[in-house]
């Protein structure tokens, strides 16, 4: 009887692999790929809003806390859209939100942040637009979550109710 | 009216198959002699096929867009050559390409076995039409390249850009010649078995087989892989995509079953292993088209994410996989007592050893494959697996598998002392001290890759030595595993010389590091027919003064509205230039890649070196016989 046991097997074995194969046939198979690679954020020195004095990333950013850097500017209509979201995710006590102004005239913004309110903690400036760049941004707006240095989600565009959810996920 | 003709070819070949099984079934029971009605009409659906290839080709060239597959794949504005080449670059097609070469393959075969036994050479043609049968049918129901679309559209959608190339137009005819070469190993392998005929002589008359479809397999992966490296714009050549991973599955296993069979020709042991490798061969090119055609895996080359195609390949594969472990558990005889015992210090130990090493590293490949959609089946958890799982697994038992390559050719069949030992451990120190020495320039992780490094130089020494030295019996073995030294070394160098510079540049701009400066000088574009072009000019300076001039590419074709980058390569001895650029969205910006790597183009010409010797073992065999 021996030897009829090997076979057997052998036979069953494929016969599960064509299960599995069978029911993979079955699943979606469009996948979007997971980056898990966290890409640290870059180093530079930038502008404040406020007074125009230097600081350097590493004074931004902070080991402990979460931070989202949200590249904004007055004349992006979209960005008017977005910050109520920014002004609700301001709320949490474990974020810091960075406000990064990008190509925009001070009065504007001004204006812009006294109709909308501020949501931001820090805001830098990025007047000729290279800031956004050594971020690898695509455009404005554009928001990035980062903890501990590295970027954790990059959402491209402006934020909805979605992506606030999947924020509020991550920092919890 | 060229549509019809290509449907009914096809209609009448299946038939033509049908009667062949008849044909073959009444000849194996009441007559002496083969059938010669079984030759003509192998020859007549032959014809069949390729007046149906043929007349898609035709479609092709003349846009006639009331075909579907033309419709969807090709376009008024395209160049002649991606026309015709069109004809293949998708699913439909490739799958004609595949029964084109399919019964090609029997045809040869009929032709060059005219000596071998009547029933083995029955027995064979039956397993290969079974197969034929089953991509008739696959063809004809769910993939019928002649589908008639009415009102007949006025323009096509167009081929694939990344497609549009030369490298690749010719890339699946190589590699089909290749994956489909195995199907005749199956089916004698099988046929063999049925007819009791495993025997030596049998075996010198597969190896040929054998060697020839891995020669097209190695030359297809390497017009594959070289094609990526300048189209894909990541600088690569191999990226353990699953794709190029089920090219690899058979590609191994075929290696595997070259040295088997010359083990069992030599001295009629390992027969389980030369049956069980010429099976698997098969079932693995099967399973790859199986994994590629279903849509189960996500890659580049899934043209065709239809379930009803994947069911049915699946069943067709299992269908053969279930036939093929009937006949080799029931029909198998192994009185022939296997000769004599294995001394542990003899060639076929070592090659015995050395396939094992291949078949590990052939499961490390198969796993990682096919891994995701068990686990999402089983678990619903989706992964990827990439590189790091690849090189860790399989780095590691490369070491071993490089010595024993190098000192196994150096033993003698059923028994040997070792001579020249002396010889050899100084070559062994040799290579050391060389790695050392290269290593600690380097900055990579430096015990293993010096080990790693060390023993690739081992096989690289000892088997270039061999050239001056030995009688040229072994000369293709010589070759080949030559140019496996040579392969593994300029990998290796590739990876820890590389060097690369991602950044944003406008017009103008330069890019400035402490050993070299990019500057981008200027912009220009063109209109091509199908596409239109523009050209970045890019002057790079390195430490030393010198300076380089690359023009790397855009192209954004119009039907389908794709934007492909095309590399551009400065290609020389030691080390090559590479630049890609794209765009960044809503910027003057351009994205820039920029690398240089060393001893690119030795990795080709290794893969070379390594087909040469199996085309040369092929000649030998010829003037022997």
């Amino acid at each position: 009887m021996k030897i009829r046991i090997l076979p057997s097997l052998l036979i069953i074995f494929f016969f599960l692999i064509f299960i599995i194969f069978y029911k993979g046939l079955k699943n979606t198979n469009s996948y979007t790929p997971v980056t898990n690679s966290k890409k640290l954020i870059p180093n530079f020195s930038a502008n404040l809003f406020k007074n125009e004095k230097m600081i350097s990333s590493n004074e931004i950013f902070k080991d402990d806390k979460f931070y989202l850097l949200n590249i904004w500017s007055s004349w992006c209509v979209p960005c008017r859209e977005e910050h109520i979201y920014l002004i609700e995710l301001g709320k949490k006590k474990n974020l810091d939100i960075i406000g990064l102004n990008y190509k925009d005239k001070k009065k504007n913004a001004k204006k812009f942040l006294l109709d909308l309110n501020n949501p931001y903690n820090i805001i830098i400036l990025d007047k000729n637009g290279t800031l956004a760049i050594e971020w690898g941004a695509f455009g404005v707006p554009e928001t990035f979550l980062i903890h501990k240095k590295k970027i954790l989600k990059k959402i491209v565009g402006p934020l909805n109710e979605r992506s606030v959810l999947e924020i509020k996920k991550i920092i919890k | 009216m060229i549509n019809l003709i290509g449907y009914y070819s096809l209609i009448i070949g299946l038939v033509i198959s049908l009667s062949i099984v008849f044909l073959s079934i009444k000849n194996l029971r009441n007559s002496e002699k083969f059938d010669q009605r079984i030759t003509v009409s192998i020859v007549t659906q032959f014809f069949l096929v390729v007046v149906s290839f043929f007349s898609l080709i035709l479609s092709f060239i003349n846009s006639d867009f009331s075909n579907e597959t033309v419709f969807n794949n090709s376009h008024t504005t395209e160049p002649l050559f991606y026309k015709i080449t069109g004809t293949w670059g998708n699913h439909e097609g490739s799958l004609l390409l595949w029964l084109l070469v399919l019964t090609l393959y029997l045809l040869i075969f009929l032709f060059r076995s005219k000596s071998q036994p009547k029933d083995y050479k029955i027995f064979t043609t039956l397993f290969q039409q079974i197969i034929v049968i089953g991509f008739f049918i696959f063809l004809i129901k769910t993939s019928n390249p002649f589908n008639y679309i009415y009102p007949t559209p006025n323009e096509g959608l167009g081929l694939n850009p990344i497609l549009q190339d030369p490298a690749l137009a010719i890339h699946p005819p190589i590699l089909y010649l290749g994956y489909v070469g195995t199907s005749i190993i199956f089916s004698s392998v099988l046929g063999a078995i049925c007819a009791d005929q495993v025997s030596r002589e049998w075996a010198s008359h597969i190896k040929k087989w054998a060697v020839t479809s891995w020669i097209f397999l190695t030359f297809g992966i390497l017009l594959g892989s070289i094609w990526a490296y300048y189209e894909l714009g990541w600088g690569g050549f191999w990226f353990w995509d699953p794709v190029e991973n089920i090219s690899l599955m058979p590609w191994l296993a075929l290696v595997t079953l070259i040295h088997c069979i010359t083990v069992f020709e030599k001295r009629l042991i390992l027969s389980s292993w030369v049956i069980v490798l010429s099976i698997s061969t098969f079932t693995l090119s099967m399973c790859g088209t199986f994994l590629v055609r279903s849509g189960i895996l996500n890659s580049i080359h899934t043209f065709a994410n239809d379930p009803e195609r994947g069911l049915y390949i699946l069943i067709f594969l299992f269908t053969l996989i279930f036939l093929s472990i009937l006949i080799f558990i029931f029909f198998f005889k192994n009185e022939k007592k296997e000769l004599g015992s294995i001394y542990w210090m003899s060639k076929e130990t070592s090659i015995l050893v050395n396939n094992w090493f291949m078949m590990y590293f052939l499961s490390v490949v198969l796993l990682g494959t096919t891994y995701p959609i068990f686990l999402e089946v089983i678990t619903s958890d989706k992964i990827s697996v990439g590189p790091p799982f690849y090189h860790k697994l399989i780095l590691p038992f490369l070491i071993p598998f490089l010595i024993a390559m190098a000192i196994g050719p150096k033993l003698k069949w059923i028994k040997s002392n070792l001579k020249n030992k002396i010889n050899l451990i100084l070559f062994f120190i040799i290579s050391f001290l060389i790695s050392f020495l290269i290593m600690s320039t380097i900055k990579v992780k430096f015990l293993f890759n010096t080990i790693l490094l060390s023993s690739a130089f081992y096989l690289f020494f000892v088997s270039l030595k061999d050239f001056f030295k030995n009688k040229i019996n072994n000369f293709s073995q010589n070759i080949a595993h030559f140019g496996f030294s040579l392969l593994i070394l300029s990998i290796l160098f590739n990876n820890f010389l590389s060097k690369e510079v991602i950044t944003n540049l406008k017009i103008g701009e330069s890019f400035q590091s402490k050993d070299l400066k990019i500057s981008f000088e200027s912009l220009n574009q063109n209109t091509i027919s199908n596409y239109e072009s523009l050209v970045g000019k890019f002057n790079i300076e390195n430490s030393k003064g010198d300076t380089e001039i690359l023009y790397p590419e855009l192209r954004i074709y119009n039907q389908p509205n794709i934007v492909t980058s095309e590399a551009d390569i400065k290609i020389s001895l030691w080390s090559d230039k590479f630049m890609t650029m794209n765009y960044v969205n809503n910027q003057e910006y351009f994205n820039i890649r920029y690398q240089t790597k060393p001893f690119m183009i030795w990795i080709w010409i290794s893969t070379l070196i390594i087909t040469i010797g199996g085309f040369t073992s092929l000649l030998k065999k010829r003037h022997e016989n």
